[in-house]
């Protein structure tokens, strides 16, 4: 049972225009920048808004394809694990999720048979009569997903499931998801702004900017070839458009850059920031990249310095601490810069 | 400006402090348990409850039309329904007179086809206490509905429940407190009716005299009768005032 969802949809200022596909068995992760149409996605998946235009089909079954088809959200047979979880104040961990399985119309006693063994099954057994205000966030967290699995879907919805945790419960919690995850028969898709969350819980990403795919593939395929600034700045690398004929890239803004392998048509080419090698006079030797220019803002990151720089390319160069006092780097300081060609990865646009 | 704050303070204690120093404390007991008294207590408890609880039952459904629904011409109907809170009660009673007499087509028709009678009856004393009351009842819970996170209805959805069933499990326990509070609100509104209830249903003891028609009609003979029935009307509002204050008078 695979999940097919190719639709258009407009929602105040959000215009969304997704094609996304996930294979039965698989997690696919939608990544992406704050107010791209993430959960917007998900709750036009779940049922919660209708589309415009396009369908929503998981296995065989079309769920909303206007202006003829609309599953109700009740009915749907899709897991949600929402951003803040939602558990019902009112209800224990135990009836919270037992919520699912009694609106199925299981009898009050069996719903909470089913409800406990979910509960010790995520670990939380001995919680069962814990109202939700007295849960930290890991076990709000591994009650919702209990809940929503209580239900038996056929499709399971993550909004952010690890976005509300701190550092170290979220550790623990990812492990302990990825494994639910692994055993979960149907297909995911888990929303999120964390590449770290994306690369431990899925096999494929789907990068959200402004309400469109921008790129999809494996993690490695994506950090590997960045298409966007966002997948760029995610990754830690430089991002440079340009045309290319041979081995020269000329930027958008004018710019030469020299590579190992030629490539023509438009391209993007990442440079490594710590490929960037910054020099006080005219660097002589091997690299085919020199050009001068200011030191625009040093960022001290861990046991590295992250030096951004300004026109022609706005390049970001990762050096020692070591290296800044040597060079006795400040903001607003002329710098030679270098780059070797074979430090390029160029691939079309 | 405290000078000024102190005879507006002034204003709404010396009343007060009049009633309780004109009561005669020695026969208080005496008068509330006249036959009269006891009757127009009874008649009060019942008419206002009966009020309160209608009000619950048919005002639930409506505030949520009105806060989860966009059925057309929705403010026209809020305005509708608001309109008995700034209406003198005495108008609305003239209202339901005109609609419901026996001499209405509406009341008419009642009559014949169901025996039905409001007029000069407890019904339609309950029926003037639910026209005033009613729309306290629904601005509390439609105010309510609007303010709570209504993500919790989705998520209920997501997990196959119905809307009643969202209804019933979900949304109802978590406005709990402010239907507790609007009904509690209608009942105490309903209790000091006067104005609609005295036009429509008339003054009959034991039918449709209420404890504030009682006051009034004792006023004129039994003084001290009127000031007992008034201490009770009094005890009452002021337990209801402490009892919502924090859902009224403290907002945020």
């Amino acid at each position: 049972m695979s999940l097919h969802a190719a639709f258009g949809l407009h929602l105040g200022d959000l215009d969304l225009e997704v094609d996304l596909h996930v294979p039965v068995g698989a997690v696919t992760a939608v990544l992406g920048p704050n107010g791209a149409g993430k959960t917007t996605l998900l709750r036009a998946i779940a049922g919660s808004v209708a589309i415009d235009t396009g369908a929503i089909s998981l296995g065989g079954t079309v769920l909303d394809e206007p202006p003829d088809a609309f599953v109700a959200q009740e009915r749907r047979r899709i897991g949600v694990v929402h951003q803040d979880y939602l558990l019902f104040p009112h209800l224990t961990a135990l009836e919270n999720v037992a919520f699912g399985p009694r609106s199925q119309g299981h009898g009050p006693s069996a719903a909470r048979v089913l409800a406990a063994d979910l509960l010790d099954r995520v670990g939380i057994g001995s919680l069962a009569n814990a109202k939700p205000r007295a849960l930290s966030g890991g076990q709000a967290q591994r009650v919702a997903l209990a809940r929503a699995l209580a239900t038996d879907p056929a499709a399971l919805l993550l909004d952010e499931p690890l976005a509300a945790l701190d550092a170290g419960t979220r550790i623990e919690v990812r492990r302990d998801l990825r494994r639910f995850l692994a055993d979960f028969a149907g297909p995911t898709v888990l929303v999120t702004h964390d590449p770290v969350d994306a690369l431990a819980l899925a096999d494929h990403v789907a990068i959200l900017e402004a309400g469109r795919i921008t790129q999809t593939g494996t993690i490695t395929e994506v950090t590997a070839r960045p298409r966007s600034r966002y997948v760029a700045d995610l990754i830690g690398t430089n991002l440079i458009h340009g045309e290319a004929s041979g081995t020269t890239i000329t930027t958008d803004h004018g710019a030469t850059l020299t590579t190992a392998e030629p490539h023509d048509g438009p391209v993007f080419a990442t440079v490594p920031p710590a490929a960037v090698a910054l020099h006080r006079g005219e660097p002589e030797g091997s690299p085919r990249n020199r050009w001068s220019t200011t030191v625009e803002h040093l960022d001290l990151l861990g046991d590295r310095v992250r030096v951004r720089l300004a026109a022609p390319l706005d390049l970001v160069a990762e050096i020692t601490p070591a290296a800044v006092a040597e060079l006795a780097l400040r903001e607003g300081d002329p710098v030679w810069v270098s780059v070797k060609a074979t430090e390029i990865t160029t691939y079309p646009r | 400006m405290t000078a000024a704050a102190a005879v507006a303070v002034a204003f709404f204690a010396i009343p007060l402090v009049g009633l309780l120093q004109r009561a005669n404390w020695s026969t208080v007991w005496g008068d509330l348990t006249t036959g009269q008294s006891r009757d127009a207590l009874r008649l009060s408890l019942i008419c206002s409850l009966s009020a309160a609880g209608l009000s619950v039952l048919f005002g639930t459904p409506l505030a949520w039309v009105l806060a989860r629904t966009r059925v057309p011409g929705r403010p026209f109907i809020r305005g509708l329904v608001l309109l008995p809170m700034v209406l003198p009660p005495v108008v609305g009673g003239v209202a339901l007179l005109a609609a419901f007499s026996l001499r209405s087509p509406v009341g008419g028709w009642l009559h014949d086809a169901f025996g039905l009678q409001f007029t000069f009856s407890t019904a339609g004393a309950v029926m003037a206490e639910t026209f005033v009351a009613m729309p306290f009842y629904v601005i509390t819970v439609e105010g309510a509905l609007r303010s709570m996170d209504q993500r919790f209805e989705d998520a209920a959805a997501s997990l196959g429940a119905g809307r009643l069933t969202v209804f019933r499990r979900i949304t109802l326990p978590l406005i709990g407190p402010s239907v507790a509070a609007g009904a509690v609100l209608a009942w105490a509104r309903a209790l000091g009716e006067f104005g609609a209830t005295i036009t429509f249903a008339g003054n009959i003891a034991g039918r449709t005299q209420t404890l504030p028609l009682a006051v009034y009609l004792e006023l004129e003979s039994d003084q001290d009768a009127a000031i007992a029935l008034s201490l009770v009307l009094l005890v009452v509002s002021l337990v209801v005032l402490v009892s919502l204050r924090d859902r009224w008078l403290t907002r945020g």
